[in-house]
């Protein structure tokens, strides 16, 4: 199975194997390293806090080094803020990837599109890889390409909620039309929703709170792990057809012809 | 002796434009070997909802020709979903059949010794005046390719009077450049159509031996610089026979798709000419289209290019032309004199025609013939807001 | 000054690097924007403390679902 072996994807010219981005929140520290091990992530987001001189634990602390850091701009509610958030991530020195969040409604957290493509474009020219988070909207997508977006994150249904792929067509249009990866990033509850998503096309899957609110949260990373690998190689195998009853017998719409 | 061009060198005045699309559609033609494609791939394609490149290339293939009854009904589903049963009425004016080209399949060859000759505004306002007054409300204004006797100026002058007559206005020219296709649109036409008739270089260089349109990419990349002077469509056809049919109809399809998505405003539409296969030619030649292998072109578009609207042309016969509206077609011209002139009461042309048409049927008998399959004839199918 | 949202008093005139190391802060976990511009870190040294200064010191959380 060289295929699967060789299949990589790119973002901001780093080439990955694991199609599962992680979300570090909702763990505690000393559980992250092992929910990041059994995940088999090399991606995984971290948001930025005030910093507390008193308590001298970092997450950073217990993340594997070769992991690669997705800063959120959680928090902001406009591009100005989302744009002053990547900056300061970036300042932390963990490279210039961030995930663009402008999450201005406190009820849904539903992302704005406009303003997320406006600090998609700003940070893209300050040579950071943007990749935003959004709701699956094909203009606003080609809106976030032409801005510089080194992918595309949008919602599979509202966060944290866990129930799935509410927006799988409007994320199947994306897939198919924007030249970039596309990755399905929120609502995701289940392994077998994260699997659906990668059979459809999508190049990775992101989840956090599926990880974080299970039982055993290192087992469940690991069935994701295997549901996304299941589901891209499904994609690469590309699905057969299903069975029509029997051939045609008569030719009711083509008897016309006259060769 | 004349000089001899290379079809890819551009000649003085024509635009160049930074555009990676040819790349793009000469490379997938190059690629795509018709022979390789099997059945199963066939089935594959038709199980998708949205198709690939490589889904489109499965169902041009003659491993799809056995399947021609499937596609036909996802066709038709596919029609239905983006069209309803709409059909849209449009009449050709041929203005001018000056040409400076030498065609070697072409009617209006420069050097056929047919009567030339072109329409002053008079004669074209004579002639619009008569076609409004049968109810049509979309003209399609054709010339033959001469600049220098029908140019720019001449054309939009004849698009300011059709502007009085009809809400929408298509051009069927010679490729221009952007600005010259924005001073069309300012001047109120709607969509322009280049025929490329094959997207094979070697072919295309054999066929067009002199004349401007010689220039090979000049000609493909005719749609965009005509979305880039602001045109609301465009549309695209290959002559289905002058070269490997189902490579030049990939190609085809594969650049109204590209740019689709390039322009995604833009309205992309197709029309599909054969060069008819002789009668009592005894063997088989591979490059013939018999109307089965026209109609799995017509379908395999349809299907890769659900939104995009289908002309259906009048070389074709009634029964045909009829029987595909439902499939695959979205558009037909009716009331059609292809000569120069000839829609007054008496039909007398000033000028020859370009080819023969099959279906020589009046606006009111195709009104009819769309009725009887159950179908919706349409006159105008959009608020035009080019108005001012 | 007022120091991620709270005012403290400047005592006496310092600079970052010293006002930082004095808090505990460990520096190679923290990134600090003074009057909304993001200080380098090898100026902490030189940036002398002003009693109107306003300052963030962040750092990075576990973070990816709200």
């Amino acid at each position: 199975m060289e295929t699967i072996k060789n299949d990589t994807f790119v973002l901001g010219g780093k080439e990955f194997h694991s199609r599962f981005i992680l979300g570090s929140g909702k763990f505690s520290q000393q559980l992250i390293r092992d929910v990041m091990e059994y995940g088999g992530s090399e991606i995984a987001t971290i948001a930025l806090r005030r910093a507390n001189a008193d308590s001298p634990e970092n997450i950073l602390d217990y993340l594997p080094k070769n992991l690669t850091l997705l800063p959120n701009t959680s928090g902001a509610r406009n591009a100005d803020e989302a744009v002053r958030i990547a900056r300061l991530s970036r300042a932390l020195g963990c490279g210039d990837f961030v995930k663009v969040e402008v999450i201005p409604d406190t009820k849904y957290l539903l992302p704005d599109n406009a303003e997320t493509i406006r600090a998609t474009e700003i940070l893209s020219k300050e040579g950071f890889h943007v990749l935003p988070y959004m709701y699956p909207d094909l203009i606003a997508a080609r809106r976030l390409a032409d801005a510089g977006a080194a992918a595309i994150m949008p919602l599979g249904a509202p966060i944290g909620s866990n129930k799935g792929l509410r927006t799988k067509d409007f994320i199947q249009i994306l897939i198919d039309e924007i030249d970039l990866p596309i990755i399905v990033d929120a609502g995701i509850g289940a392994p077998s929703q994260a699997c659906e998503a990668m059979e459809m096309g999508a190049a990775a899957v992101m989840a956090n709170t599926a990880v974080a609110t299970a039982d055993n949260c290192p087992m469940m990373a690991h069935a994701f792990k295997l549901a996304i690998e299941a589901g891209r190689a499904a994609y690469l195998a590309k699905l057969g057809r299903v069975l029509e009853s029997g051939a045609e017998a008569s030719s009711p719409l083509t008897g016309f012809l006259q060769d | 002796m004349r000089k001899i061009y290379d079809p890819m060198e551009y000649q003085p005045n024509m635009q160049q434009i930074d555009s990676d699309i040819f790349d793009h559609v000469i490379a997938a033609r190059t690629a795509y070997q018709p022979e390789q494609y099997t059945a199963k791939q066939v089935q594959a394609a038709l199980r998708k909802d949205v198709l690939s490149f490589e889904d489109f290339a499965a169902l041009l293939s003659p491993a799809a020709q056995p399947f021609l009854e499937q596609m036909a009904r996802r066709a038709k589903e596919e029609r239905e979903k983006h069209f309803g049963n709409n059909v849209l009425l449009f009449t050709p004016l041929y203005i001018s059949n000056y040409c400076e080209n030498q065609c070697i399949y072409c009617g209006f060859n420069c050097k056929n010794p047919i009567t030339r000759c072109k329409l002053n505004a008079a004669e074209i306002e004579a002639e619009m005046e008569n076609i409004a007054k049968t109810g049509m409300r979309e003209v399609l204004l054709l010339t033959g390719e001469s600049r220098s006797v029908s140019g720019p100026e001449y054309i939009a002058e004849a698009v300011r009077i059709a502007k009085k007559y009809f809400s929408t206005i298509g051009l069927e020219v010679y490729p221009m450049n952007a600005d010259e296709y924005a001073m069309l649109r300012e001047a109120g036409a709607d969509f322009v159509t280049v025929f490329q008739e094959t997207y094979d270089l070697q072919r295309y260089g054999e066929m067009h031996v002199a004349g401007a349109k010689r220039c090979f990419p000049y000609r493909v990349n005719a749609q965009e610089r005509a979305l880039m002077g602001g045109m609301r469509g465009v549309g695209f056809g290959v002559l289905l026979g002058l070269a490997d049919f189902r490579k030049d109809m990939f190609a085809a399809g594969v650049h109204a798709a590209l740019l689709q998505k390039k322009y995604p405003q833009g309205e992309m539409a197709l029309s599909f000419p054969r060069l008819r296969p002789y009668k009592n030619h005894e063997e088989t030649n591979p490059n013939d289209v018999h109307e089965t292998q026209l109609l799995q072109m017509m379908l395999a578009c349809r299907i890769f290019l659900p939104f995009a609207s289908f002309t259906i042309s009048t070389r074709e016969r009634a029964d045909f032309r009829d029987h595909v509206l439902p499939l695959a077609a979205t558009k037909i011209s009716a009331g059609v004199n292809v000569g120069i002139g000839g829609h007054n009461e008496e039909h007398q042309q000033k000028g020859d025609a370009q080819f023969e048409i099959s279906d020589p049927r009046s606006l009111e008998e195709i009104h009819n013939a769309i009725l009887a399959q159950g179908m919706q004839p349409v006159y105008t199918d959009y608020i035009n807001t080019n108005i001012l | 000054m007022q120091v991620n949202g709270v005012s403290i008093p400047l005592e006496k005139p310092q600079t970052l690097l010293e006002f930082l190391n004095e808090k505990g802060y460990n520096l190679h976990r923290i990134a600090v924007e003074r009057n909304e511009k993001i200080e380098a870190k090898e100026d902490y040294a030189t940036i002398l403390l002003q009693d109107s200064d306003v300052i963030e010191i962040v750092s990075f959380m576990g973070g990816g679902a709200c």
